[in-house]
Formats: structure tokens, C-alpha cells, sequence
């Protein structure tokens, strides 16, 4: 079967059956926002509550919480879950990014201790990579781990890592072998987040709330077992994480799609003060949200037929990031004197832009600055020699 | 739901390639843009001796019976090498647009065999691009669509900054007699030729944007300065990626909007208007890069790059240029003529034809 656009009669169900139960579940008023520490702990409750109907994570296996659902079922489930305006995944870290690492890294052990629970949202998860001397130059990082009899021993400095500040656990990056340089000698790591010898301080973020924080790891104990891969291989299976960060799950086109439509209702409302201009960008937005749906259903395809998702997530992460960022600024321009206006402050029809277009200056920066992508797709995809 | 091509189609754009890259070799653009090409008739006939003209003929009409999905990657090819013949508007908009009136069926045989050749003139595509063997003139005018023999028409040669486009404008004020549809049909036959037309065009500019982009990473690694490639400074590493970006999210959203072209429904005239602007922006995007990496060089006639920019640049007036394909979308939106959402991509309307407005 070539270019087929039809969903069959099982996708179908799927939808309506997904579609019918957000109609139930997703709450009527939304929750305070995840960055702060009582809309962290509402958004932890609506994780139990997805997973109660068993859609924490539809595409893993049943086993661990899922239902084998393939990557359409995924995009089917996503627009569903965006046109419900359903809560964010608090736990995002956890089920796009560690999830999937440890599907592939994973021993059955790691996969049946850590998978339901995240699948549940009774273990949320935080991303311990960055460094204060090492950002986009991560290979610098100095954080160490230290074998002693059964145990690693973590030292270091982890900083900028998102939901840290009231998360339960961090997967984390050291150094395990001191006379190893840059790339070589690193440990992928499972660190609980309230254990003696780790302490986390939140660092405000642009908007004021606690979004991420630093954590101090001093002679933190932890067991081998909680090593994912070999030892040595942290780089590896640091890249592979990054590629789903980038890639497939994470910034699922659902979101900027139902994101496109306000701003197309927007549009509708205030044209008749606003810069005729304006009417480019909104349109832009609209189809770049389409665009990023297209590709995104297209190597979803591609994958089901047995590919593989490479360079092509750098692609992903400079498209969909400043698709993003336009589509925000496009709404702040429309909504004119009264786009500074906080939430609180804002018509209910106004409300959520200013939040978004905060939120998506990150894009740029997180998961790999675009800089950085723009040089991985220069040498990796077109060949180009290195600097 | 599978956004793949088959083996089957991949391998006829394969073998498509291999043959332009023989018949559009860039010693053979060379002749065709310093004025001494011969060698149309002989392309036009392999191209013909391929069945490339009969891609979307039916099957009881002689031809391959398939779908704009598979010539979409046909056109793109075309586009990549620059080929001189009107492939795209022969094959996509002339010998569909036959198949599907009446009075097109005596000449849809001879136009999928390209025996005959058909000029097409539409309100969005003013300058005709004369095929070899030119036997007819197919018009789109407000009050209906017209098919004319040549000899009735007197033909004005328009001189195209792209020597690989042969432009005339059709000077004739048609009769009655040569009226194959008016009204409703006349209408959905326009606005179906320039879909076609405008679909065609932006998957010519993905095959361009393609090239250029090889041609620019080629001279980047090879040509050296300060000691070392230019390819090697992130101030071309970033501009040579930023069109790599453009050109993966253009080529999707032009292979889906090739899936709607048996339509005329508002949200297919949206997703045709869309691929045109994304793959003319990447096209855009490419040639100016291009030419920027390959600096006096690409300013010069000797080198190559030019035969594919002057395609990227004439494409994007063709077919509707930017402001009306921007347009065209900014107005459904305003007036939301179809339903938005992220469920909403691949839904159809319910009834497949628009109405006239």
C-alpha cells in the first residue's frame, strides 16, 4: 500500500474510543500550571487518572501500562488528547524520553521496575544533563560516579533540568571512567531525587515559577543495578534519548495544531483593527502546523515500515520550535496592549498566549540549542566537513 | 494510513531520473540556453517512448491509468533536471483534464501518446509553454474552456529569462464552436487545471530545491578559503541547513495535497495553494543560497547554477504566483470554509465538489 490517507475502521474506534473517554475525564476548569507546586501536584493526579483508563502511554505494551498501540494510534490518540485540551504531561521526561531508552537499554528488570510506575504517574522524572560548564558542549560534563563495591558513588552539579524541583527521580549522565575525555568513559544513571546526598533547588524560571532546578549530587549512594546500559555507554544512549527528545514523541503536531486553530479564531475576531499583515503570518502558522503533521505522519510511516529515525529528529526540533515561536508571536500581535496582561488579568478568550509564547522562547534553547541542530544536519545529513 | 511510497513508484521516478539526467545533461542545457538546441523533438519522443505522457490516462484511452500520487514524483523529477519540455502541464493538467471532457476524447489519445502536442493558457498561467508537436491550444476563460487547433491560433513568442521555457501568449478570441464546457463545468474544469497546474509546479520546485542544494553542498566542500572548505564555516553550515529544513517539511505537504486533486472542495484548494508556497519558498530559499555559497561564480553564465535558479524563480509566478496562492489560503481561513483542528488533516468534505462562487 502506497500514500494511503484513509484511517482504517480500527483507527476509527480507536479515536472514538479515546475521544469519548477525554469527553468524560479531562476537567472542566484548567489546572494550575505544572511549574509550581500545587499545579504539579494536580497534574500528577490527572497522570493517575489516564492511567486508570489505561491511556498513560498507549504505545507501550500492556505489561507496563500500555496497549500496544503503533505510532498512528499515537498521532490518533495526540489529537484527540489536544482537541480535548487536556492537561500537559507532567511526566514527559519520563514517558518520552526514558521510557523509550529503556524499551531499547533496559534490562527486563529496569523495564518492569520503572516502566508502570511511569506509565502511572506515580514516578515522575527529570532530566539531569546539563552542567554549569558543559550546555551545549555536554561532552564536557564533569559530574563523576565512583564504583565502590555495589554501589556508584555520584559527585557533581546538575543544573537547568526541567521539573526537577518536585519530580521523584533524575536520569542522569557522570563520569565513570576519570581518565576517559569528552564522549568516552560516561554512565547513564538512575538517581532517586530525595535520597541522602542529592538536594535539589529550584531556580525560577522566566515566568517566575520553579519550571527546573539544580541538583547537587554529594557522595550519593546509589546500586549498579540502577545503571542503565553498560558502563562506558552513557553517550550512546545519552544521543538515542536526545533523538526522541527531538524527534517523534515529545513535541507531538497535535499541540501546535489545535494552537494554529486559535489562532486562526483569533484572527477572525480582531481582523477588523489589525494589521492586514497579520493575516500572512496567521495563515503561515495554520500551515506550518499542518506541515509539522504531515512529516510527522510520513516518518511515522516510515518507521512502521521498519526505518529508523536519525538525523532527520535535528530537522524535527528546528521546524516545530520555531513554528512555535511565530505562531505565539503572531497572537501576542494580535491581542495588541493587551498581551501583557497575566492570565489572571487576561479574557478568558485571551488567556493562555502570553504563557505559550514564554514557553516557546524555550524551544530554541532546550533539547539542543537550534544552533547546534543546524551543525548536526550540516555534517550529518549533507556532508559538510566539520569546523 | 501509510504516508510511504510503494517500490513501484519509487522505481518510476528512478527511471525517470536516469532518463533526464541523460536528456537534460548540463552540456544539454547549455545548448538550450546559448540558442542552439535541436534537440527538443528528440526529448519530447523519449519521454513519449517512456509512457510519461500517459501516467495519468485512463487505461481504455491507451494509458497507465494512475494517480497524481505517482506522477506527483514524476514531476519532481522533472523539475530536478530542468527538463525544457512541459512535461507537467502535457501530462498533469492537459491529458486529465481530456480524459475528463467529452469533447477531449478524440485528442486524449494522441496527447497521452504525445503525438499531439496541447498548449494550456489559464487565468492564473498567462504564457503557455509550447510543447513540440503543437496540435492544439487548450484555454480557460471566465465564460468556459475552449479547445483550439493551432493553425487557428495565431502564436506570440514571449521570451522567458529561463531559455528553458518556451512561452507564447494565444492571440484568438474563440467561437462558440471551439466551447467544450461553460458554466458549473467550465468552472470545477478551471479550478481543477490550476490545482493541477499549481500542484505540479511546487513538486517541480521540491526536484529543484533538491539540486540546488546538491550543487551548493558539492561547491561548498570542494571550494577552499583561509586554508580550509567553505563548507566548513557554520555561516554556510546553518544557511545550507535552514534549506534542508524547508525542503523535508515542503515535500509532505506536497505529496498529500497530490492525494486531493480529484477534488475541488475548499480544504484541497487550501492544501494545493499550501504546497505551492512551501515548495516555492524552499525553491526561493535554495537559489539564493546556492547562489550566495558559490559566490561570483554562481553569478556567471558559465557555470551551471544558473539553468536551475531561472527554473525556481519562473516557477514561482506560474500556476498562481505567492501573493495569490497566500492569499487563496488567508481568505478559507478567514471565512472558514472548512473545519480546522488537529483531527481535521486528512478529512475530506462530504461532498468532494466545491461550488462556484
Amino acid at each position: 500500500m502506497a500514500l494511503e490517507f484513509n484511517f482504517t475502521p480500527a483507527q476509527q474506534h480507536f479515536r472514538a474510543e479515546a475521544r469519548a473517554w477525554l469527553r468524560a475525564h479531562v476537567p472542566a476548569t484548567p489546572l494550575a500550571t505544572l511549574e509550581g507546586a500545587a499545579g504539579f501536584a494536580q497534574h500528577r493526579e490527572w497522570e493517575r487518572t489516564l492511567a486508570g483508563g489505561q491511556w498513560g502511554m498507549v504505545t507501550w505494551p500492556q505489561q507496563y501500562g500500555g496497549r500496544g498501540a503503533n505510532l498512528i494510534e499515537w498521532l490518533i490518540f495526540e489529537e484527540e488528547y489536544y482537541r480535548a485540551r487536556a492537561p500537559l504531561r507532567v511526566n514527559q521526561n519520563g514517558i518520552f524520553l526514558l521510557g523509550p531508552t529503556l524499551m531499547e537499554f533496559g534490562t527486563a528488570a529496569q523495564r518492569a521496575r520503572y516502566l508502570p510506575k511511569m506509565a502511572a504517574g506515580e514516578e515522575i522524572w527529570a532530566q539531569a544533563w546539563s552542567e554549569p560548564q558543559a550546555g551545549s558542549d555536554l561532552a564536557a560534563l564533569r559530574a563523576t560516579a565512583v564504583r565502590e563495591g555495589d554501589s556508584y558513588v555520584l559527585r557533581g552539579h546538575k543544573i537547568w533540568s526541567s521539573r526537577a524541583a518536585f519530580a521523584d527521580w533524575c536520569f542522569g549522565i557522570f563520569r565513570s571512567d576519570p581518565g576517559a575525555e569528552r564522549h568516552h568513559g560516561l554512565t547513564f544513571i538512575l538517581v532517586p531525587l530525595r535520597h541522602p546526598g542529592v538536594r535539589v533547588r529550584g531556580i525560577r524560571q522566566i515566568h517566575g515559577e520553579p519550571g527546573f532546578a539544580e541538583i547537587f549530587f554529594e557522595d550519593a549512594r546509589v546500586p549498579l543495578e540502577n545503571r542503565l546500559g553498560e558502563e562506558g555507554q552513557g553517550w550512546h544512549i545519552a544521543m538515542t534519548t536526545a533523538g526522541f527528545e527531538r524527534g517523534l514523541m515529545l513535541r507531538s503536531p497535535a499541540r501546535f495544531q489545535v494552537a494554529a486553530q486559535r489562532l486562526v479564531e483569533l484572527w477572525r475576531r480582531e481582523r477588523e483593527q489589525a494589521d492586514p499583515a497579520l493575516a500572512g503570518q496567521v495563515a503561515q502558522a495554520w500551515m506550518d502546523a499542518e506541515a509539522y503533521a504531515l512529516a510527522t505522519y510520513r516518518t511515522a510511516s516510515r518507521l512502521m515500515g521498519g526505518g529508523s529515525i536519525g538525523v532527520e529528529a535535528s530537522l524535527n526540533k528546528i521546524f516545530w520550535s520555531e513554528l512555535d515561536l511565530k505562531l505565539h508571536r503572531a497572537a501576542l500581535s494580535l491581542l495588541g496592549a493587551r498581551a501583557e496582561l497575566q492570565p489572571a488579568a487576561a479574557a478568558a478568550d485571551d488567556g493562555g498566549w502570553l504563557e505559550g509564547f514564554l514557553f516557546s522562547l524555550a524551544g530554541p534553547i532546550y533539547a539542543g540549542t537550534n544552533e547546534i541542530q543546524r551543525n548536526l544536519i550540516a555534517e550529518r545529513l549533507l556532508g559538510l566537513p566539520r569546523g | 494510513m501509510d504516508f510511504t511510497f510503494s517500490t513501484e513508484q519509487t522505481e518510476m521516478a528512478q527511471a525517470a531520473r536516469r532518463l533526464l539526467e541523460d536528456l537534460c545533461a548540463p552540456a544539454e542545457l547549455r545548448r538550450v540556453f546559448d540558442a542552439v538546441d535541436e534537440r527538443s523533438e528528440t526529448r519530447w519522443q523519449r519521454l513519449a517512448e517512456l509512457g510519461l505522457f500517459a501516467v495519468l490516462a485512463p487505461e481504455t484511452a491507451g494509458g497507465l491509468g494512475l494517480s497524481p500520487c505517482d506522477f506527483v514524483l514524476l514531476a519532481q523529477e522533472s523539475g530536478r533536471a530542468a527538463l525544457p519540455e512541459p512535461l507537467a502541464e502535457q501530462a498533469g493538467v492537459v491529458v486529465p483534464a481530456l480524459s475528463e471532457l467529452p469533447a477531449g476524447a478524440t485528442l486524449l489519445g494522441p496527447a497521452a501518446q504525445g503525438h499531439s502536442g496541447v498548449a494550456v493558457v489559464h487565468g492564473h498561467h498567462p504564457y503557455a509553454l509550447l510543447p513540440p508537436r503543437l496540435t492544439h491550444w487548450l484555454l480557460y476563460r471566465a465564460e468556459g474552456v475552449y479547445l483550439v487547433e493551432a493553425r487557428q491560433v495565431r502564436a506570440h513568442a514571449v521570451a522567458s529569462m529561463d531559455a528553458g521555457r518556451r512561452l507564447a501568449r494565444a492571440d484568438i478570441t474563440p467561437t462558440p464552436a471551439h466551447c467544450i464546457a461553460t458554466g458549473d463545468a467550465a468552472w470545477r474544469a478551471g479550478v481543477r487545471a490550476l490545482n493541477r497546474g499549481a500542484l505540479y509546479a511546487a513538486a517541480q520546485c521540491l526536484g529543484l530545491t533538491e539540486r540546488l542544494l546538491e550543487l551548493a553542498v558539492a561547491y561548498a566542500k570542494e571550494r577552499s578559503q583561509f586554508g580550509r572548505a567553505i563548507g566548513s564555516y557554520q555561516a554556510l553550515k546553518h544557511q545550507l541547513a535552514d534549506v534542508a529544513v524547508k525542503l523535508e517539511f515542503a515535500r509532505p505537504v506536497v505529496y498529500a495535497a497530490a492525494a486531493r486533486l480529484a477534488h475541488t472542495d475548499a480544504r484541497t484548494m487550501a492544501a494545493v495553494s499550501h504546497a505551492k508556497l512551501a515548495a516555492g519558498d524552499a525553491a526561493e530559499l535554495a537559489a539564493r543560497t546556492a547562489l550566495q555559497v558559490h559566490g561570483a561564480m554562481g553569478y556567471s553564465w558559465e557555470v551551471d547554477l544558473h539553468f536551475f535558479m531561472k527554473r525556481a524563480w519562473a516557477l514561482a509566478g506560474a500556476w498562481g504566483d505567492r501573493s495569490f496562492h497566500a492569499r487563496r489560503v488567508q481568505s478559507l481561513l478567514t471565512e472558514g470554509a472548512f473545519a480546522l483542528g488537529a483531527h481535521t488533516t486528512f478529512e475530506y468534505a462530504a461532498e468532494p465538489e466545491g461550488n462556484p462562487p
